[in-house]
């Protein structure tokens, strides 16, 4: 074989070599398109559907060709499903609830986190494992104690030693729920410390010597120039405990059962919907039944309008959040 | 007043104790002491009076009656443990795939990756129930449209069965791939946190190691197994305490905790339920956790 001829098939290989490696990235790169958007439709196909079911009339229920697109359009459902969810009135309260929580649990977590990282005492790994203990009990095994505690509240029996009286009844007020997470023992308050432990322990501890040589104390170091790096942890700690507090039934039923919350209105949506149909049928026509298909539709309405303030709300801060995983300190 | 010297060391000491005084003071009050008081009631008879509760001692019996007399307590404990070994491989294995997918470069990763983090939002134990409550059952169902036309325009389960089942998986397999399928938007919908711890984790993988991995011609397989599997393998076990903990948290049997207290007014059975319960759980994650936690890499 001459040189030439073995430098062309040398070439000949890389050529078919790189179409090879080529078109296997280009199947990877498809497969993995498939796959996502597979994936994100299962994900929003059910907000479609109830979207599709929120701007449908009656009529199109029973129409079995139909699929997504309705054929009549109406706006009765959307404002039968708000005016049973009382929406605007319900929305406006579970909103002040939930940012007031949020904001408590965020500041109390986020102090906790950094005692935790930052700071030796007597006791602090025992201490942590305590957090983490309240990550792993049910919480099922405090609902009954916590209830009675509420309903009879006295700190250390300061009311009865002064007043001679017994607790206050605080259930159905904000008490409890503020107290809660004022110390960094609401909903998931453990996740939440863990979280913003990890990443205080992540940043560098030069900062701080800075910090104290320039003369700043332990809580104006925290507030200026810890707080400040921390927006990652705190965008995901916001966002969790906005979004779960905003879906909890556990708390919000025990504590709060009479308050117009939406969670508390989604929760008993189905029979007090059919209840409303049914009213409005006994006025059209006595003795009519309401249709159970009807009921669902505005029952999914309803879901619709409930889920949306946190659809929207995860469209404005989605960047940061995604941005923020990055960085966050979720890795243990 | 003398002013008391601190070293500084001291004085870190308290400024620390300050920092989680706030935790401190709420776990004392609001955990501590519930959970001690739930054990007593668990052995007692509760009874609402105007001005608080009164207890009589029973002994074993809310236990007893909990475990051997009530008609669905224990058949419901049975059934979540099996739910959770179920749904724990399907969802830790789901989430792995899709924070390994979420963590390539592509174009429009972060629209996938929000669109992933989705179901962190919308689970909702309030949601699903008003969802299982409504009977729409008509509307949208490809079922219909079939019957009309005559065409199979839907993911047939059976034939994929009778296909693997003719290929030689064991049924057991095939049950539980199917199973999964059907399934597949609730296990979706309870990864979204699990997706994101192993995003986090795979972004603390220095790229290095796979270069050197690729340079010393390993394949993309080899790289995954060798290195991003070992890598991530402490973060497997908190997911898969996470998943065990939040599959137990929207079980049957907090429910029924819950009514016992609240609708049947049975404070000390339902202590007594939860107690059981959490023992349950504490067992599951204190075998699960030895069991992975030896197979888990530390890099240290």
């Amino acid at each position: 074989m001459t040189p030439a001829k073995m430098q062309q098939q040398t070439e000949l290989m890389y050529r078919t070599n790189r179409v090879r490696t080529k078109s296997a990235a280009w199947l990877w790169s498809l497969f993995r398109y498939v796959i996502i958007i597979g994936i994100s439709f299962i994900i929003i196909y059910p907000i479609l559907l109830k979207i599709s079911v929120a701007i449908m009339d009656k009529q199109d229920i029973y129409n079995p060709t139909i699929f997504l697109v309705p054929q009549h359009f109406t706006w009765d459902n959307i404002k039968m499903a708000a005016e049973v969810l009382n929406f605007f009135p319900a929305l406006g309260t579970t909103l002040l609830y939930v940012v007031l929580t949020m904001l408590l649990q965020a500041a109390s977590c986020a102090m906790a986190g950094y005692g935790f990282a930052r700071f030796s005492f007597p006791g602090s790994n025992v201490l942590f494992m305590l957090v983490i203990l309240t990550i792993l009990i049910p919480t099922s095994t405090l609902m009954v104690p916590m209830y009675l505690h509420f309903r009879n509240f006295d700190i250390m029996g300061i009311i009865h030693l002064f007043t001679g009286k017994d607790g206050v009844n605080t259930i159905n007020t904000l008490t409890p729920s503020i107290i809660t997470s004022m110390t960094a023992n609401g909903l998931k308050s453990g996740l939440y410390i863990y979280i913003f432990r990890q990443f205080f322990k992540g940043l560098p501890k030069e900062i701080e010597e800075a910090a104290l040589i320039d003369g700043a104390g332990g809580f104006k170091t925290f507030f200026r120039i810890m707080l400040p790096n921390a927006t990652a942890p705190l965008i995901t700690v916001m966002l969790f405990a906005f979004v779960w507090q905003y879906n909890d039934t556990f708390y919000t039923s025990l504590f709060m059962g009479e308050a117009e919350l939406l969670s508390n209105k989604i929760a008993s949506l189905p029979a007090h919907a059919s209840a409303y149909i049914n009213n409005a049928l006994m006025i059209a026509s006595p003795g009519a039944e309401p249709d159970p298909n009807h009921v669902a539709m505005v029952v999914d309405t309803g879901i619709l309008l409930a889920i949306l303030p946190l659809i929207v709300l995860y469209l404005f801060v989605q960047r940061y959040f995604v941005e923020s995983v990055e960085r966050s300190g979720v890795v243990g | 007043m003398r002013k008391i010297k601190l070293t500084l060391s001291q004085r870190r000491m308290i400024l620390g104790l300050v920092f989680i005084a706030p935790w401190l003071f709420g776990f004392v009050f609001l955990f501590a002491s519930p959970l001690l008081q739930s054990i007593q009631f668990s052995l007692n008879k509760l009874t609402i009076t105007a001005g608080g509760y009164q207890l009589e001692y029973v002994g074993w019996s809310n236990f007893k009656y909990a475990l051997f007399e009530d008609a669905t307590f224990n058949r419901l404990l049975v059934e979540s443990v099996g739910a959770m070994a179920v749904n724990v491989p399907l969802i830790l294995f789901f989430s792995l795939f899709s924070a390994t997918l979420l963590n390539q470069k592509f174009p429009g990763r972060s629209l996938a990756r929000s669109m992933f983090f989705l179901p962190v939002i919308l689970t909702s134990a309030a949601v699903s129930a008003a969802e299982s409550a409504g009977l729409l059952n008509l509307l949208g169902d490809a079922n219909a449209a079939e019957e009309m036309s005559g065409a199979s325009g839907q993911f047939n389960t059976l034939s994929l069965m009778y296909i693997l089942i003719d290929a030689g998986v064991p049924e057991v397999f095939v049950d539980y791939l199917v199973d999964a399928v059907l399934r597949i938007y609730d296990i979706i919908s309870s990864s979204g946190v699990q997706i994101l711890i192993f995003l986090a984790a795979l972004q603390s993988i220095p790229g290095a190691m796979y270069e050197v991995a690729k340079i010393e011609g390993a394949t993309a397989y080899e790289s995954f197994w060798k290195i991003t599997f070992p890598m991530v393998s402490p973060l497997i076990l908190t997911n898969i305490i996470y998943t065990i903990i939040d599959s137990f948290m929207q079980s049957q049997v907090t429910k029924t905790v819950y009514s016992t207290a609240f609708e049947s007014l049975n404070f000390g059975l339902s202590a007594a339920m939860s107690w059981l319960y959490t023992l349950v759980v504490g067992l599951v994650l204190v075998v699960v956790g030895a069991l992975v936690s030896r197979k888990v890499f530390y890099q240290n």
